[in-house]
């Protein structure tokens, strides 16, 4: 499969009242044609904020990107002026947001709303472009699509809600679909709903998904590979199976051990991660993870690691310890 | 457990919240049944798991219980004293026994008062301790919930979430209480530190014997640390079982599909899974349907689900499902 998106070198930093806080300290990775990458990590690890940098959605000021470069179709993403980008993102590259509550214009129809992007990627009429919002609506599995588009927000449940941001992400066909965690908002089962009908259309329309989440337990099922982050850097990437049946960095080890799993019969003490997240106000000069992982030796404290070629094939690690004889490689 | 003493009985507990319209001259319009007839008991020294999705109840039935909300009907019996029908200093006396951890550890601390304030604040209004012997009683629970005890003297602005939520729990445990209800404790929380609260909420457990109902959305995390788990779904308490057999033989079809919607972290199982997808959301609380609450969304249901409201029964120790259907199904 050839490559669809190239990412390397990303840097993105905020101003704040405290000082500089480094969101984002050089991320590289590629996504390929009909690949479903998922993205984990807490919050504030850079997961959404490399995503967005990409966009240009980040708000400048306090918020920059201050180096790197993302190939998309042979042009550079972050060098595009505002006129550009706005060509490529909501038609080639699109959007569904974490919250189907604040997202949506409370004044303006479903059908209006939906499609937008449509009416300004083609130039289409509204009557064009309503049938196809029906469509759209209709491939989500929104009842009585034809009705509903009249609807405004508030006639919609949550789950209603993030199948119409969904169908506002694919009406212009794109190649990638950025889905920034468009399920923590919702109730399980509604969860359910949602990530079978993603399940659904991805293999209807091949398009190629990268799926930011928290929760390692929803990608899972759904990605083919999977980058974990951690104080703005990437530091484990590996083949979906890989990463949790052979983890190699410390913090996706802990990461793993802390999630109790329901077809446990017998009582497991969890493995908790000891300390706090870093705060990123100083760019990290030695592994972030440091100050928590329980492998740490006198070299982690003086060098940062970056990705390097582990145990099976596309398994990357940033670590300067093997977890596994606690050893350095 | 061997000795299974109830230490809190919860029988026919409802509570419905007024539905207004209008401004001034507001009339009432109807109500929300928010809990709708629950019962069950917590043994001493359990956890008691209470599991369900956003707006079935399980919060309302939580404050209920220490009589935050004054139930509309039914009652709670804790070490045979009915809270429901208590009041002033006796019920604030029996609240020492009864303390609460709540969800979002940003919005229960007040911010203008020290962590040793907010510690201390129970015990000041109790009387249990004053003076120096109060100040090494804060310094002694802040240790207990893996703080340093300097802390005392900081804001709570200070400190991440995970520390603000050992700050809530110090405080609850400020009077030594006995039961102790969990509002999501965690769910406000990073994955890595959800699991440095569980376990430090475990071990408290085991050295000071406490008892604990446990609520939350997350059916993992609640199998993890029940030893019963109840299911609710708008205003009823529709399964209730030990954390295996709840897993291994769920009777509800409710329960069922909860069971089959959570993601496991494991491609390797992922892959196998067949999913039951519910269709629909969940009705609204203000006119829940006729019969079986659940019907709406039930692939069993049948005419008589609409018609009668199942019983809550005993299908095998310790396991009672409230479905026409359960028993035949097996």
């Amino acid at each position: 499969m050839a490559e669809l998106l190239k990412v390397s070198g990303l840097e993105t930093q905020f101003r704040t009242r405290e000082g500089i806080v480094h969101a984002v300290n050089g991320v590289s990775f590629a996504l390929k044609e009909g690949e479903t990458l998922g993205i984990v990590g807490e919050s504030g690890c850079g997961k959404s904020v490399s995503m967005m940098s990409m966009l240009g959605l980040i708000p400048n000021p306090p918020g920059k990107v201050v180096a790197g470069e993302a190939l998309f179709e042979g042009a550079d993403l972050l060098k595009m002026n505002n006129e550009q980008i706005r060509k490529v993102r909501g038609s080639k590259i699109s959007v569904v947001f974490q919250d189907p509550m604040t997202s949506f214009n409370p004044v303006l129809t479903i059908g209006d709303q939906t499609a937008e992007p449509f009416r300004i990627h083609t130039g289409a009429g509204k009557k064009e472009a309503i049938e196809r919002a029906i469509k759209y609506l209709d491939l989500v599995g929104i009842p009585n699509a034809k009705d509903r588009v009249n609807e405004y927000p508030h006639q919609f449940s949550g789950g209603m809600r993030q199948r119409v941001m969904i169908a506002m992400g694919l009406i212009c066909e794109p190649q990638i679909l950025i889905a920034d965690e468009p399920t923590t908002a919702l109730d399980v089962t509604i969860q359910a709903q949602i990530i079978e009908l993603v399940k659904r259309l991805r293999d209807e329309l091949g398009m190629a998904i990268i799926w930011i989440t928290h929760d390692l337990g929803i990608i899972a099922g759904l990605a083919d590979r999977v980058n974990v982050m951690y104080g703005g850097y990437i530091i484990e990437t590996a083949p979906v199976k890989d990463i949790y049946s052979n983890p190699q960095h410390p913090y996706t080890i802990g990461l793993l051990g802390s999630l109790p799993r329901m077809d446990e019969m017998e009582y497991r003490r969890l493995t908790s991660i000891d300390g706090l997240p870093p705060t990123l106000l100083e760019k990290p000069s030695y592994c972030p993870f440091e100050p928590r992982c329980k492998y740490a030796v006198e070299r982690c404290r003086k060098e940062n690691p970056t990705l390097m070629q582990v145990e099976g094939e596309g398994h990357f690690a940033a670590c300067w310890v093997n977890p596994k004889t606690g050893k350095e490689y | 457990m061997t000795d299974k003493q109830v230490l809190l009985r919860v029988e026919n507990l409802y509570k419905h919240f007024p539905i207004k319209k209008g401004g001034i001259f507001s009339r009432q319009t109807g109500y929300i049944h928010a809990v709708d007839g629950v019962s069950f008991d917590i043994y001493n020294g359990e956890t008691l798991g209470l599991v369900g999705e956003s707006g079935c109840g399980k919060s309302t039935t939580g404050r209920t219980i220490l009589q935050l909300h004054r139930p509309t009907a039914g009652n709670v019996f804790f070490e045979g004293d009915d809270l429901s029908k208590l009041k002033g200093g006796k019920l604030r006396h029996k609240r020492r026994d009864l303390q609460m951890i709540f969800q979002d550890p940003y919005a229960s601390l007040n911010p203008r008062m020290t962590v040793g304030q907010i510690i201390a604040e129970p015990m000041e209004i109790h009387g249990t301790y004053k003076g120096s012997a109060q100040l090494k009683r804060v310094q002694e629970l802040l240790q207990l919930v893996g703080l340093n005890s300097a802390f005392a003297n900081r804001y709570p602005h200070e400190f991440s979430g995970g520390q603000r939520q050992r700050i809530g729990v110090a405080r609850a445990l400020a009077l030594e209480p006995k039961l102790i209800v969990c509002d999501e404790p965690i769910s406000a929380l990073d994955v890595s530190i959800q699991a440095q609260i569980v376990n430090l909420l475990e071990d408290l457990q085991e050295s000071l014997g406490l008892t604990y109902l446990f609520i939350a959305h997350d059916l993992s995390m609640v199998r993890h640390i029940s030893d019963r788990i109840a299911v609710m779904y708008l205003g009823i308490v529709v399964e209730l079982a030990g954390r295996n057999e709840l897993y291994t033989n769920p009777a509800h079809p409710y329960t069922q599909a909860l069971l089959s919607a959570v993601p496991f972290p494991d491609p390797f199982v992922e892959e196998k899974r067949q999913r039951i997808i519910l269709e629909g959301d969940v009705p609204s609380p203000a006119n829940p349907p006729s019969g079986c609450r659940f019907r709406t969304r039930c692939r069993y249901a049948k005419e008589i689900c609409a018609v009668e409201k199942p019983e809550f029964r005993q299908i095998s120790e310790e396991h009672y499902v409230a479905c026409h259907f359960s028993l035949e199904k097996k």
